[in-house]
């Protein structure tokens, strides 16, 4: 073995906790090591360079360089390396920066610490053998779960690029939230006039096969080959005899037992609905818990009105298989209701606001529906106890975000701009009435945002008021909010007709079990995670399967589109080729010591381990072997760990190389 | 006879895609801790072969920490509940064989769970610290006068 | 059924009625209460912000006395008591040093399992169904507002008792027995408190506006769980009639009390007559008596 180490200074980053040149030093005396050096920057081209040069000069045949960590730049120094005649996977990193000098203070322990980490690296490398990457060929078709404005754009998106898109969306139409908004901020755009011809548009599309009304149920495979099963619930209508004509809903006898989902709980909804007038696809769904029909036999007036027999009382849920390349996530957001909770629920509710228990307290949402010309009140201001015009009104911003004792410590994002809205609506509509916000800052970062609320305090006349509300009760009719005015310094009561809450932005309920179904990382809340908040945004760690809009975080419309093309443009990067390398580090059978037990292929959760069959020149059988589809392994190693003769090795992680980092490990 | 103050070593496998990632965020994050522990990355906890922590023991470890992703979160789906069953196993079997079980640490620790990660190693080195040095192997090697690391 | 039993000092002081009524209604439940042998004071608002320490260490000697004893649980019905308790009991289960320190006080270890109950939490244990049971007398035209003052509920993290928002334990109670509770706004508003002492004319503020608000509801009685509230909110209340001439005047009645009025107990062995804001006149008025027994 002729080993070349490399140490980095990263600037300051290791080289002020890490003496780099005693480091460098110290490697130079490690059997098999005939080239020791360490430079400012060797992610840099002059660094590159300078292991590229040395590769030639000494006529090195593997590579340790003692760096930033290996999620960094391990693919930076293996494509060096590999331009200069090395295999790229007989190159390994050392982390000296995350996992030593940013995290330790004291120089000599640092120092010895590197060297040690270094040794490891140097000792695990002699076990390295050459590999080849892996070619695996591309389904050149998306699915995009979630139909909100974010989903919608990335399916879009990757359509108009020529590739076939499947779009899944839970709830029986697409649109998501933005689809109930009554405008949007900065603009006061109507937001279903700006979202409908998108709807319409995916609706259309030769390359969208939307599935309205579905779920995804499970996923296997990995990038560029996903098999995914997706059921289609029932909706009770036979969608390709229906026509939208919505006689069947109007003439639904149970009109008043359910409360509308798309009208936040404000107004109610046939069982035989479709969730709103512009719905795409706009075929109705019957709600089984509350249908005469289901519940003992009588009623079928939807069937006997249906003039194209399109009513199927008999349908089942569907499972339906897919084969696509790349998944996108954009299951959007929920928002916090605050009623009471369960102990484990991270939220402790806001009982003292009385929502829930007061009607005209009600959440931005259901602001929006009454403020929305297709709302419950036909975009009437009007208040959901007595349906009088409220000529004062409260808004309460920071409700369940920013609070590290009740609620979540994050926040929302949405609320500074939505509620300036929401008050410039009701100036709008009611000219004499009043409209407080009580925030606690106002947080107007984007494009416009700034302008927009500096309008609903000058132009609007709404009144902002810096502090907290600490009680909402009722009396006489009357809302009573109890909040104080810390810049004035006073405790101000307010009798209002209605309070708003601006409530918290959270991941939806499902999020952690889709999460789970597609093997992708999520946070304690429920979000999903990225890579790497700065430079890797839009991509989890599944290769393939990537993140647009707010589940991913809070975000507004613009942000949610712009990283759904993001997204989108990362799936077509994926298309581009026909066939996708990826990394060799899978498992291998040695054959000559396997005695086909087939633990390995018990353990596989990639179902990569086949058993072959041995056969001598005759045709004779000489004994069963496991076999790894190198295509189908993913790398964890499982098998290699329960083989009991350790005749399957997971390549780059083998025996020899983990027990060579263990034996190097000398002193602290 | 030097007075020197006794520094655990404490070996750990982590995992790539958890551990290892909730480690670096750590280090992004600035979050000092104890200089005791070596990291050796692994695929999966899956991957973790119980002869890898008699080893490392067997190598001069007076501790060793093994740390994945949670259950349920896999990167590799399952790897990790075969790492989790496998262990139930094998620290009876450390007890019978007369290894301290209690110096064999385990944690979940997800990629964004920096602050988790640095409180997991220095209250395994401090536990560690607390128990003395591992001397099974020590006075074992002493006897048949095999090295114990082969420093050069 | 067998309580331990720690009645504190306003029990036995100013609160003289709420503990003649207790032990009057659980007389009838057949429930035994046994007092914690040398109990001291509790530390109740003066040690808190005295000493930290002593505000610890005088409920954990109440806390290890009764251990002794064998018993399981205690029941501490002033809410102050309570209050103080359960706080001692969770600084010493997570505060490593704090208990330490603390140990050395009372020179001996420390390991909790005492059940601290309040009150409300005491008749929950024993069972509404028996008290149910124990009903004589209809009081379906008592109106009352259930008062619960901030210590039975605050802090939820550590009280763990009702919602602390919107409590409802006492109104099941008043429910059981066949009262009316009513709904009204000021049920967890603070009363002044300790205030009474240094700073009245905020106490007969607040106070005013408790009353006022459960007379708006059309409450007849307003019932508390508290010495502390009650004493604010009736004895109290005599200065607040003199000083308001519009003020209407309501009675205020321990929980304990009308659970006995309702079981058919006598006004006297009640405490009934140790009010400032004599409830009889109202009780006569509401309360049909088809039955007394003494």
């Amino acid at each position: 073995m002729r080993i070349g180490v490399f140490t980095c200074h990263c600037g300051e980053n290791i080289g002020r906790t890490v003496d780099c040149p005693a480091v460098s030093k110290a490697c130079a005396d490690f059997p098999g090591v005939v080239h020791s050096e360490d430079y400012k920057y060797m992610c840099s081209d002059p660094g590159q360079n300078l292991i590229k040069q040395a590769i030639k000069e000494k006529n090195l045949n593997a590579v340790v360089v003692g760096s930033c960590s290996p999620h960094m730049h391990e693919k930076t120094f293996r494509k060096a390396c590999s331009d200069a005649g090395i295999n790229p996977f007989q190159v390994e990193i050392a982390n000296l920066r995350e996992h030593c000098s940013w995290i330790h203070d004291d120089v000599p322990s640092a120092t010895l610490k590197a060297i040690d980490m270094m040794r490891m690296m140097v000792e695990k490398v002699k076990f390295n053998g050459p590999l080849t990457p892996i070619r695996v060929p591309v389904t050149k078709r998306a699915l995009v779960i979630g139909g909100g404005i974010s989903g919608i754009q990335a399916s879009l998106d990757i359509a108009n690029a020529g590739y076939e898109v499947i779009l899944v969306e839970k709830e029986p139409s697409i649109g998501g939230h933005m689809s109930q908004l009554s405008e949007t901020f900065p603009t006061l755009d109507c937001s279903q006039c700006i979202l409908t011809p998108r709807m319409v548009e995916v609706y259309q599309h030769s390359k969208i096969k939307l599935m309205s009304y579905s779920e995804v149920e499970n996923v296997e495979g990995f990038i560029g080959n996903f098999s995914v099963t997706i059921r289609k619930k029932a909706r009770s209508v036979k969608d390709e005899l229906c026509t939208g004509c919505g006689l069947c809903v109007q003439k639904c006898p149970i009109k008043k037992v359910a409360l509308s989902e798309f009208d936040e709980g404000l107004a109610t909804r046939p069982a035989m609905y479709v969730p709103f007038p512009q719905a795409v696809p706009n075929i109705p769904v019957i709600d089984r818990t509350i249908c005469t029909y289901f519940k003992n036999g009588k009623c079928q007036m939807c069937k006997k009105v249906c003039g194209r027999e399109a009513i199927d009382f008999e349908q089942q849920d569907e499972l339906v298989k897919e084969e696509v390349g790349s998944i996108i996530i954009a299951t959007g957001y929920k928002l916090y209701t605050i009623d009471k909770k369960p102990d484990d629920s991270p939220i402790h509710g806001y009982g003292e606001y009385g929502y829930g228990k007061y009607k005209d307290v009600v959440s931005g949402l259901q602001f929006e529906r009454i403020a929305s010309a297709s709302g419950p009140t036909s975009g009437e201001m009007l208040r959901p106890s007595d349906k009088k015009v409220p000529k004062k009104i409260v808004f309460i911003q920071c409700v369940g975000s920013r609070d590290e004792a009740k609620g979540f410590s994050y926040c929302s994002k949405i609320c500074c701009m939505y509620t300036a809205k929401h008050a410039m609506l009701y100036k709008h509509k009611v000219h004499d009435g009043e409209a407080y916000v009580f925030y606690m800052d106002i947080r107007a970062g984007g494009k416009m945002y700034e302008e927009f609320v500096r309008r609903a305090i000058e132009e609007d006349g709404v009144k902002y008021i810096r502090g907290r509300v600490s009680r909402i009760y009722q009396d006489d009719g009357k809302i009573i909010v109890k909040g104080e005015d810390t810049i004035a310094g006073v405790k101000v009561e307010i009798d209002a007709d209605m309070a708003v809450l601006a409530t918290a932005m959270m991941a939806q309920t499902e999020a952690p079990k889709l999460a789970q179904t597609l093997g992708v990382p999520y946070d304690k809340y429920g979000f999903i995670n990225e890579v790497h908040p700065k430079l890797r945004p839009v991509e989890t760690s599944s290769g393939g399967i990537f993140l647009a809009g707010a589940c991913n975080s809070p975000r507004d419309i613009p942000d949610s589109v712009a990283m759904a093309s993001a997204a989108a443009a990362k799936a077509l990067v994926l298309f581009g080729s026909d066939m996708l390398e990826r990394e060799p580090v899978v498992a291998k059978v040695n054959e000559a010591t396997c005695a086909g037990c087939l633990y390995c292929k018990k353990v596989c959760a990639y179902n990569a381990v086949e058993a072959k069959e041995i056969k001598d020149r005759n045709g004779n059988l000489i004994k069963v072997v496991a076999y790894v589809n190198s295509g189908l392994c993913q790398g964890c190693g499982t098998c290699n760990a329960t083989c009991p003769s350790k005749s399957v090795e997971l390549l780059g992680f083998k025996d020899d190389q983990i027990y060579a980092q263990i034996n190097a490990f000398a002193e602290v | 006879m030097e007075e020197e103050k006794f520094e655990p070593k404490i070996t750990a496998f982590v995992c790539n895609w958890c551990t290892y990632t909730g480690a670096d965020l750590a280090g992004t994050s600035r979050l000092k801790q104890q200089t005791n522990a070596r990291l050796i990355r692994v695929p999966c906890t899956g991957r973790i072969d119980p002869v890898f922590i008699i080893k490392a023991f067997e190598k001069g470890a007076d501790g060793v920490l093994v740390s994945g992703c949670h259950p349920g979160d896999c990167h590799y789906n399952t790897g990790n509940f075969h790492a989790r069953r496998r262990w139930i196993f094998f620290k009876q079997l450390l007890d019978f064989v007369g290894i301290d079980s209690t110096r064999l640490y385990f944690s979940w620790v997800s990629a964004s769970e920096g602050k988790k990660w640095v409180d997991v190693v220095n209250n395994v080195i401090n536990s560690v610290r607390a128990k003395g040095p591992f001397l099974g192997y020590k006075n074992l090697n002493k006897e048949t006068e095999l090295p114990l690391v082969n420093k050069n | 059924m067998n309580f331990g039993y720690y009645p504190g000092c306003s029990l036995q002081g100013t609160a003289k009625e709420f503990d003649l009524s207790l032990k009057e209604v659980l007389k009838v439940l057949d429930v035994n209460l046994n007092e914690i042998n040398d109990w001291c004071c509790c530390g109740a608002s003066s040690a808190h912000v005295m000493s930290h320490i002593l505000s610890v260490a005088l409920p954990a000697r109440n806390l290890l006395l009764a251990k002794h004893r064998g018993m399981q649980n205690v029941v501490a019905p002033c809410a102050a008591c309570y209050n103080r308790l359960k706080v001692s009991q969770h600084e010493l289960k997570f505060d490593e040093k704090m208990r330490m320190k603390v140990e050395e006080i009372l020179e001996e270890k420390i390991s909790n399992g005492v059940e601290i109950l309040n009150l409300i939490g005491l008749f929950q244990k024993i069972g509404l169904g028996k008290i149910k049971t124990a009903i004589k007398i209809n009081l379906k035209e008592i109106k009352a507002a259930c008062y619960y003052g901030c210590l039975l509920v605050r802090p939820h993290d550590i009280l763990k008792f009702d919602d602390p928002e919107n409590p409802s334990s006492m109104e099941e109670i008043v429910s059981i027995i066949g009262a009316k509770p009513i709904e009204w706004n000021y049920k967890i508003e603070c009363c002044g408190a300790s205030h009474s002492i240094d700073n009245t004319e905020i106490v007969e503020q607040l106070s005013k506006n408790i009353l006022n608000d459960a007379i708006k509801h059309d409450a007849n009685v307003i019932v508390v769980a508290c010495p502390m509230c009650h004493s604010n909110l009736d004895m109290r209340q005599k200065n607040i009639l003199k000083k308001y001439p519009q003020q209407k005047a309501i009675p205020i009645l321990y929980l304990t009390q009308l659970l006995g009025l309702s079981m058919g107990l006598n006004y006297k062995d009640l405490g009934l007559h140790l009010h400032y804001i004599n409830p009889v006149p109202m009780l006569e008025e509401k309360v049909k008596v088809e039955e007394v027994t003494i």
